[in-house]
């Protein structure tokens, strides 16, 4: 059972992924991001993470890909770019190496075993998992508990961005130029 | 096997999963589909109907009694019309988009619970096996709800893109700005009700609804417990989330043909209609489970002739609150002007997710004073203290903004006359 969800949704997301890269519709390549998310929030509830499942829909299914979107539709740039022209010079050597570099990292990892990326957290797993039943709970109670500080200077950090996306967009009258 | 899956609340689900738990649930789904299609061709049918009388006019009368196969007769004429994809329309997408606007709005009602006795723990005995009357009950609960709400965007924004026309990408632009902007009311007023309960499970914010009440009369619903605000919030952007009047600039037909679906015809179009109602019926059904205590209630009559029919009143129960929470709905179409889309943009911003989030805070506020024995009086006095500075300042910030904007308006009419003459 956990083996075949795994397969479909690992199915889902490749295809999303390469769906992404091979679309020449800029729409069409941001619908299959969006499979791809909800491919990996298939995957979240199939480790017992409902609430990043829910979380991983609502803000970027529900928000960051529709923002693409509205950005695409109001842009008109949804039609198929030319790809003869390079924006950056030097930029496709580049993606190339970049690439192959991070295709060799994962490659890496994965040979090497999955306790380089998650070893820590294996190892003070105790600690999330005393009392607290659901998982919304532990993350409450690591975030607002011991990360408290790290949630108010993000919290801090985005007001910020807000303010100054606001101030940025805003016209100001002639005269005050 | 260890892991537990989304269903995990549910006693049907816990345990090994045989044939028997797999067709009772597949049961529950059907069953679920079928009552929101048939509630949508009554609600239809109701709506027209009640629209006419306070029109002063008949509504239906030719189809069946009272004309209540209206919305039949009208759905085997839309299967039979012609089907029309227009030449420039994307026509994957095109195809596509009404789906993405049928299915979240089916799959969000599957959290509703419907029915059981909710003074003995709301669970019910089917052939042999206890189980909630829900399709789902997933931990995330009502984070479903706002996802699934979340993802409904996407029907209306494609229709309105993929059609290839003008007038429908301007329906779809105004639509998904509308709703992603009164998700976050939407959600601030729900995070109330989820502090309240202590749960994000819909089964268990009904079950802590059904307690004893006030004096032994009020219920404890949460529209008392969380003080009425983060309700008045909800069904506000509730109905703004559902493009319905006096929210429906998505479509105003004088300015927009018929917004985003406007090159829709034939079944494409009936499905975004069936996913229009289809999400009226979900929302009054979310509103009574979240304010109302959903099926909870009491029991009158627990056993007829040895059988045990004390579920069933949760099933009446509901449907009742349903049929009230309909009706006004219906009541609020048939009475309020459309907005403008500068008054809906302002009333999201500035007037609706202000207030849900002051009024989160405060309950907060409450609740961490009552766990730390800390005088109630005291916080009240304090909270609504801050919270009437916070409002100062917001309203200081609109009306200069309003004035900056004005004399904006008048430079650059001035600048235009100047350079005319």
């Amino acid at each position: 059972m956990v083996e075949t969800v795994f397969a479909v949704s690992a199915v889902l997301i490749l295809v999303g992924a390469v769906g992404v890269v091979l679309f020449r519709n800029p729409v069409h390549a941001a619908l299959s991001l969006v499979l791809t998310l909800i491919g990996v929030a298939v995957l979240f509830v199939l480790n017992d993470a409902h609430f990043l499942a829910a979380v991983q829909v609502v803000v970027y299914a529900g928000a960051i890909v529709i923002l693409f979107l509205f950005v695409i539709m109001l842009l008109g740039v949804d039609k198929a770019e030319k790809l003869r022209i390079e924006p950056i010079a030097g930029q496709r050597p580049l993606a190339v190496v970049i690439g192959a570099g991070l295709a060799a990292v994962l490659v890496t990892v994965v040979i090497i075993g999955a306790d380089v990326l998650t070893g820590w957290r294996r190892q003070s797993g105790e600690r999330a998992l005393d009392g607290a039943s659901t998982d919304i709970e532990r993350i409450g109670r690591v975030l607002f508990g011991e990360f408290a500080f790290a949630v108010e200077i993000t919290a801090a950090l985005l007001t910020v961005a807000v303010v100054g996306a606001v101030i940025l967009t805003r016209r100001t009258p002639r005269g005050e130029q | 096997m260890t892991n537990t899956f989304v269903f995990a609340a549910d006693p049907l689900l816990v345990g090994d999963i045989g044939l028997a738990e797999v067709l009772l649930t597949l049961s529950k789904v059907l069953i679920a589909f079928g009552f929101l299609l048939v509630s949508v061709m009554l609600m239809i049918w109701f709506e027209r109907k009640l629209l006419g009388g306070m029109h002063q006019r008949f509504g239906p009368t030719m189809a069946g009694p009272f004309g209540i196969l209206q919305t039949l007769a009208d759905g085997i004429k839309l299967f039979f019309k012609e089907d029309l994809v227009p030449d420039r329309s994307d026509r994957f997408v095109f195809k596509l988009a009404p789906y993405l606007s049928l299915i979240p709005a089916f799959l969000a009602f599957a959290i509703v619970p419907l029915g059981g006795d909710f003074n003995s723990g709301g669970s019910v005995e089917v052939f042999g096996h206890t189980t909630f009357l829900q399709v789902a009950d997933p931990p995330v609960g009502i984070l479903w709800f706002l996802a699934m709400s979340s993802v409904a965007v996407y029907g209306v924004m494609l229709a309105g893109w993929s059609s290839g026309s003008k007038y429908p990408l301007l329906g779809s632009v105004r639509a998904s700005a509308q709703m992603v902007s009164y998700e976050a009311a939407l959600g601030l007023s729900v995070a109330s009700v989820v502090l309240v309960a202590g749960s994000l499970s819909t089964h268990d914010m009904v079950l802590a609804q059904a307690a004893e009440g006030y004096f032994g009369v009020i219920p404890r619903w949460n529209v008392i417990i969380t003080g009425l605000v983060p309700f008045i919030v909800f069904m506000i952007a509730g109905t703004a989330e559902l493009n319905r009047p006096p929210f429906d600039l998505v479509e105003a037909e004088q300015e927009l043909v018929g917004g985003f679906h406007t090159e829709y015809s034939s079944i494409r179009f009936a499905l975004f209609f069936l996913a229009e109602f289809m999400n009226t019926i979900t929302m009054s059904a979310i509103i009574v489970t979240l304010f109302f205590g959903g099926p909870a209630g009491p029991v009158l009559i627990s056993e007829i002739a040895g059988l045990n029919i004390g579920w069933a009143w949760g099933l009446l129960w509901f449907f009742v609150k349903l049929f009230v929470m309909l009706f006004v709905f219906i009541w609020m179409r048939a009475t309020l002007p459309r907005f403008r889309y500068d008054q809906l943009m302002d009333l999201g911003w500035k007037a609706l997710t202000p207030a849900a989030l002051a009024w989160f805070l405060f309950l907060a506020a409450l609740e961490t004073g009552r766990r730390r024995d800390w005088n109630e009086a005291l916080i009240t006095l304090l909270s609504l203290l801050v919270i009437s500075v916070a409002t100062a300042l917001l309203v200081r910030a609109v009306r200069n903004g309003r004035r900056i904007a004005a004399m904006q308006a008048q430079a650059m009419q001035a600048e235009s006359v100047s350079e005319r003459n």
